[in-house]
């Protein structure tokens, strides 16, 4: 009964007594399941066609918390990320938010699904940034511009503002992207692969940003490949492939060996036996 | 024969052909923006789909009705839209891609549209159905024509922010607006308002003519989408004038020469615009 634990006096006391000792790893993630989660996925099922891109993950999301979502490719990580950013709707199943963050959600997608070629100026794609303030018809007024041209020189492009997106390199991009991420202001956070294709220099700075709006408390969720910089950066992780396969603390699932460096991606995916189409047709994440 | 008897007098001495190249005009300026919007969207197949599929309304209407002009108008919006309902439901359900759905509905439309029409009419008004007849634009259908482009335009001028970030990010539109689909929607609809318009004038099969052809040309010649749209209207009227001129001197048919006058722009500036075109590709510079 969640909505009773207000009501107990301090129950961690009275939970773990008195005496002052290291918390367990269980412990712990009771302390954190206790705090109402920013997202709750419950039993998420995704269905593209006759195919499961997700199968019934359930999990939460701490507030303020910095989480890498891993899993070979095909595992469904992008599909989550649109789900709880309400691109997609869920076949089965829901995504919850708390109350202060329903609403306030920047989602920053895969560069490939954006058009480069698209005749506009980085200053526009930034701008685009207070399209839930200032809708179809609201005037971009100057200190909307002054606060767009403050967030381009936050991430190092000042002077690019009337450059054309397709004049700018992988990494120059992708600083934009995060500039306009900057200007969302939300609560939530997420990232859909945001180090591909950008050089160890500028991914160093993104880091930096990522770290400061994780000590801003703003709970992030971000799809990675690169496992040492799940390990050194994100305390929290989510592995999925297909469904989820664990989620804690990173330096947990490195120690039961979910997460390992010598670990092939692929091998994560589990033989289908549940989750398998009743046709018994092909396994939606191997196409065997 | 002096400039002025080459460039003005056709205008000047006939009425049919002022009367065309108004309606050029008017078409020009209510399709050419939306034309940029789907050369960007890469939806030019999706239009050309729609073009054909208002065919079989367009023709029920007429066997029905004979040749008036709000029963085709409301015959053609309707089949349009059943078409492309029909192909988004097929390309969502089956293992079918876009490509392949469109080109099945406007092939079987266009099978279906002639069809009909050939059951009750003769050659004639099928060629009239297919190919249009600019120069026989009366009132009733210039008022549907300047109508259709009005709506689209202030469709577009309402609808402007939410299509440029639609077209370069549509998953950032989705995330941020809980309405998303509506955009596509609205597009969709002014799309096939003035196709119904320029049906008209070019007929089903070219109809397409006046609203690919100039936002093709215009994307070679600059890389700011608020200079594209003007530049893609420009061509368009150019190319409106250019084709009735040169069918009244030579008598080749309108509406095709019109059209021809609008490709004939396109490869120009695919060979020597300065963005992005053949002549570019070749001075090195990208």
């Amino acid at each position: 009964m969640p909505w009773l634990w207000g009501l107990r006096p301090s129950p961690p006391l009275f939970r773990y007594g008195p005496s002052v000792r290291e918390k367990s790893f269980s412990e712990k993630l009771f302390m954190i399941d206790n705090l109402q989660p920013a997202i709750e996925l419950e039993n998420v099922t995704v269905m593209f066609g006759p195919r499961k891109a997700l199968h019934e993950v359930t999990g939460s999301f701490a507030p303020g918390s910095l989480t890498a979502v891993a899993g070979p490719n095909g595992a469904g990580k992008s599909t989550l990320l649109k789900v709880i950013a309400g691109v997609i709707k869920p076949a089965h199943g829901q995504v919850r938010y708390c109350r202060k963050c329903a609403g306030k959600i920047a989602y920053l997608p895969q560069t490939s699904s954006i058009k480069r070629d698209f005749p506009v100026s980085a200053l526009h794609v930034v701008c685009s940034a207070f399209w839930p303030e200032l809708g179809n018809m609201g005037s971009i007024s100057a200190e909307h511009r002054k606060k767009a041209l403050g967030a381009l020189s936050e991430v190092g492009m000042e002077g690019f503002e009337t450059r054309r997106i397709s004049e700018l390199s992988g990494g120059q991009f992708q600083r934009l992207l995060f500039a306009r991420l900057m200007l969302q202001d939300a609560r939530i956070i997420l990232l859909d692969e945001p180090f591909s294709a950008v050089d160890a220099e500028t991914t160093a700075k993104l880091i930096q940003i990522l770290l400061r709006w994780h000590k801003e408390g703003r709970t992030i969720i971000c799809v990675l490949h690169d496992l040492m910089m799940i390990k050194k950066y994100f305390p929290e992780s989510f592995l999925l492939a297909g469904k989820c396969l664990g989620r804690g603390h990173t330096h947990a699932l490195f120690q039961q060996k979910l997460l390992s460096f010598d670990l092939d991606m692929a091998e994560l995916i589990e033989p289908e036996t549940e989750s398998k189409p009743e046709s018994g047709k092909t396994s939606a994440w191997t196409g065997q | 024969m002096t400039l002025s008897e080459l460039l003005v007098d056709p205008f000047s001495h006939y009425a049919f052909m002022r009367r065309a190249l108004a309606a050029c005009v008017v078409l020009s300026l209510g399709g050419a923006p939306l034309g940029v919007f789907m050369t960007l969207r890469r939806m030019t197949l999706a239009g050309d789909a729609i073009s054909h599929a208002i065919l079989p309304g367009i023709a029920t209407a007429f066997v029905i009705s004979g040749l008036s002009l709000w029963p085709m108008v409301f015959g053609g919006l309707l089949a349009g839209l059943a078409v492309a309902a029909a192909a988004f439901w097929l390309t969502r359900f089956t293992q079918l891609k876009e490509d392949a759905t469109l080109t099945l509905f406007y092939l079987l439309s266009l099978a279906i549209g002639v069809a009909i029409v050939s059951s009750k009419g003769g050659n004639v008004n099928l060629l009239h159905l297919l190919f249009g007849n600019i120069l026989a634009v009366n009132g009733e259908a210039m008022l549907l024509i300047t109508g259709a482009a009005c709506v689209s335009l202030f469709g577009i001028a309402v609808f402007y922010r939410w299509f440029v970030i639609e077209g370069f990010d549509p998953d950032f539109l989705q995330a941020a607006e809980p309405h998303a689909f509506l955009g596509g929607m609205v597009f969709y609809f002014l799309l096939m308002l003035d196709l119904v318009a320029a049906f008209q004038a070019l007929g089903t099969l070219m109809a397409l003519g006046l609203v690919i052809l100039p936002a093709i040309a215009a994307r070679f010649w600059s890389r700011n989408i608020d200079f594209i749209l003007p530049l893609s209207v420009f061509f368009a009227i150019a190319a409106s004038a250019a084709g009735l001129l040169v069918s009244f001197h030579t008598g080749t048919p309108s509406g095709s020469t019109v059209v021809l006058a609008a490709g004939i722009i396109s490869l120009l500036s695919a060979c020597c615009g300065p963005y992005s075109s053949v002549l570019s590709y070749f001075l090195g510079r990208q």
